[in-house]
């Protein structure tokens, strides 16, 4: 299956004079747990909101699940969105929010559903308003699966959620993932939960796509390297993503492979999704991207500090 | 953490079919029912109050209309039917029913979705957002617009003793079927009226995103409307008749008054008082020690004056009825399709 869950092309996307979206050209494939990282402000609910419809792009475009525009009646079949701190009728019951998503919608697991609330210990008649924070996400998520969807999108799902909460709702996405192979695309400022989550990799920064990428092909082509301070200036062998004093130890994040000669004195280790995603985060100008158009190669930036 | 799977997807989305409108139905009720049992509740408080009210002044109209007009218990009752229900004699105050259904059952459908953000839930499913919003404002708009159709008929039944053309002689209080704030209550305006304030509520909802100011907004829109509709183009609906005839009856709409002679304008409204003095010096005293305007006319009359009056006949009110619904129906109309396109571009 070579299908792209969201595809956009150089999609631009203002309000008023802020550009939250600048050339903005990703393609998410099929059968991933993606990930969209970025500060705040950098358009990730954006790109979220253009992708289930809720905006329309100032120029460009955005198809979903291969092909369809996005917003249109095809589309929303398809997907189930949860937006950020995830609104819900508070006056409604859980049970109603379960009858209200099945009329709204041509498909829908109502036992699946009230199951689901049932393990999680989700009271059918409790007023939306009276759940828990994590409840809410949670029972927001039963509604989103119950649909059946291909595609799950998630905007800042765990944000507001504890740390027990944020943990059982991550696993509940992956379950749904896993075993039910629908496609999930969420976005997150908390990168310690991507490690265990992510499998796809989208970085944005200041409204455009600074990292995308599998994630195995993504820790595979970078490299660590600790060397000692005074000859951090000095090397040259690959490009430098992002450079870090620690004491006396330089720290290089490097795009790397692991077969790639290091020079001596330098050590090369393996690189965690967390610590790459930071060094790109701390230099917005670096960038790493698929495609031949821009290439393999990184957008090297100057070695600070 | 669950062993619970989602069961596969069925594969046949080649020939989509959109979900069917009428799930619409239990959707709009359940979200709704509050706003719709505050409704109900408005307009019992107005039936039973009106109906009351009706039947007193129903009761003091047959008292007034039976006695004999010479005794002195005759202009007691006469000024008991006169002054019945004070408050409700120009109908004012209950041109307050269409606005407050407006504010209160039209706002709330999307500036409520929009100010706590669950627009981006709802927007979000398989219905379609514009299917969703056009579902929700026509039902709603059908279940209000019924509601004060069945309350205008209360509210003819109410007002008649004021239309008997049999009143002024007795000196009882004889109103127009055209007066501002009767019309709108009768016919098919009253429902019209109530349609196009829940239309205006509704984008003004959308327009403004946050219900308490959209409500305020939606009161003052609909009262500018209904005064801009009262005073300055109802009267257009038709071209007004012209007669020359001094004693029009009381239920005709008049528009304008003036006088001609030898076929020249001579004046408008009153005669000034040097042309009283010079062609009628000694008039007919009337019981107020003034002469009354039938009894100037008349001298002015035999004068070679002619008085003209454009108006609009009683005839015409059903056709004004029609004019105003029709109108009224068409904004409704179009403000709802406004209200469903601004959902459709709506950038979140």
């Amino acid at each position: 299956m070579s299908m792209n869950v969201i595809e956009t092309s150089s999609l631009d996307k203002r309000y008023g004079r802020t550009w939250a979206l600048r050339e903005c050209t990703l393609a998410i494939p099929v059968g991933y747990v993606a990930a969209l990282v970025g500060p705040n402000g950098a358009g990730k609910t954006t790109l979220l909101n253009l992708a289930v419809g809720l905006t329309v792009p100032t120029a460009g475009g955005v198809t979903v699940l291969g092909g369809r525009p996005a917003g249109s009646m095809a589309a929303l079949d398809g997907i189930a969105f949860v937006a950020q701190d995830t609104p819900l009728y508070r006056n409604l019951s859980a049970a109603d929010l379960l009858h209200l998503t099945r009329n709204l919608n041509r498909h829908f697991d109502q036992y699946y559903a009230e199951t689901r609330l049932g393990e999680l210990g989700i009271p059918l008649n409790r007023k939306a308003g009276r759940l828990s924070g994590g409840q809410q996400a949670q029972l927001a998520l039963t509604l989103a699966l119950a649909r059946r969807p291909r595609l799950l999108v998630l905007d800042e799902p765990v944000a507001m959620l504890d740390p027990v909460a944020r943990h059982d709702f991550m696993a509940s996405v992956l379950t749904a993932a896993a075993a039910d192979g629908v496609s999930v695309v969420l976005s997150s400022h908390v990168l310690a939960e991507l490690e265990r989550v992510a499998g796809y990799l989208i970085l944005l920064s200041r409204g455009r796509v600074q990292v995308a990428g599998q994630v195995e092909d993504l820790l595979a082509t970078h490299r660590l390297l600790t060397g000692p301070a005074a000859e951090a200036g000095r090397y040259a062998g690959r490009p430098v993503v992002h450079a870090r004093r620690v004491e006396a130890q330089a720290r290089l994040l490097v795009r790397a492979t692991a077969g790639d000669p290091v020079p001596p004195g330098w050590q090369a280790h393996p690189v965690g999704l967390e610590e790459l995603a930071l060094a790109y985060l701390r230099e917005p100008g670096a960038a790493a991207l698929p495609g031949p158009a821009r290439g393999r190669d990184a957008h090297t930036s100057e070695v600070t500090k | 953490m669950t062993a619970l799977t989602v069961p596969a997807r069925p594969r046949h989305d080649t020939g989509l079919r959109p979900v069917p409108w009428r799930r619409m139905a239990w959707v709009t009720w359940r979200q709704h029912r509050i706003a719709l049992a505050g409704v109900a509740a408005l307009l019992g408080a107005v039936v039973v109050w009106v109906w009351i009210a009706g039947l007193q002044l129903h009761h003091a109209y047959a008292a007034a209309t039976a006695c004999n007009p010479a005794s002195p218990a005759c202009a007691d009752l006469i000024t008991t039917f006169n002054f019945t229900n004070n408050f409700l004699v120009n109908g004012y105050t209950l041109q307050l029913v269409p606005a407050l259904i407006g504010a209160f059952a039209g706002t709330p459908v999307l500036a409520r979705e929009l100010e706590t953000g669950t627009f981006r839930y709802t927007w979000t499913q398989g219905f379609g957002r514009w299917r969703w919003t056009l579902a929700k404002l026509v039902l709603l708009a059908a279940a209000v617009t019924a509601a004060a159709a069945a309350l205008s008929v209360l509210f003819s039944w109410y007002y008649q003793p004021y239309f008997n053309p049999g009143n002024q002689p007795l000196n009882l209080s004889e109103a127009s079927p055209f007066a501002a704030g009767l019309f709108d209550l009768r016919g098919v305006a009253f429902a019209a009226w109530t349609l196009a304030a829940f239309s205006i509520g509704a984008l003004a909802g959308m327009l403004i995103r946050r219900v308490v100011p959209a409500m305020a907004a939606t009161l003052a829109a609909y009262a500018g409307l209904a005064l801009v509709a009262g005073n300055v183009l109802r009267q257009h609906y038709m071209t007004p008749m012209l007669t020359t005839t001094l004693n029009l009856p009381g239920s005709a709409w008049i528009m304008n008054q003036w006088w001609t002679k030898g076929g020249e304008f001579a004046f408008a409204g009153r005669p000034p008082e040097y042309l009283l003095e010079q062609l009628c010096p000694a008039p007919a005293v009337g019981p107020l020690g003034k002469p009354s305007h039938e009894t100037l006319a008349q001298c002015l009359s035999q004068h070679g004056y002619t008085q003209w009056t454009s108006y609009q006949p009683v005839s015409r009110f059903w056709p004004f009825q029609w004019i105003e619904g029709g109108w009224l129906l068409a904004l409704s109309v179009l403000l709802i399709a406004a209200t469903v396109w601004l959902v459709c571009r709506r950038a979140a």
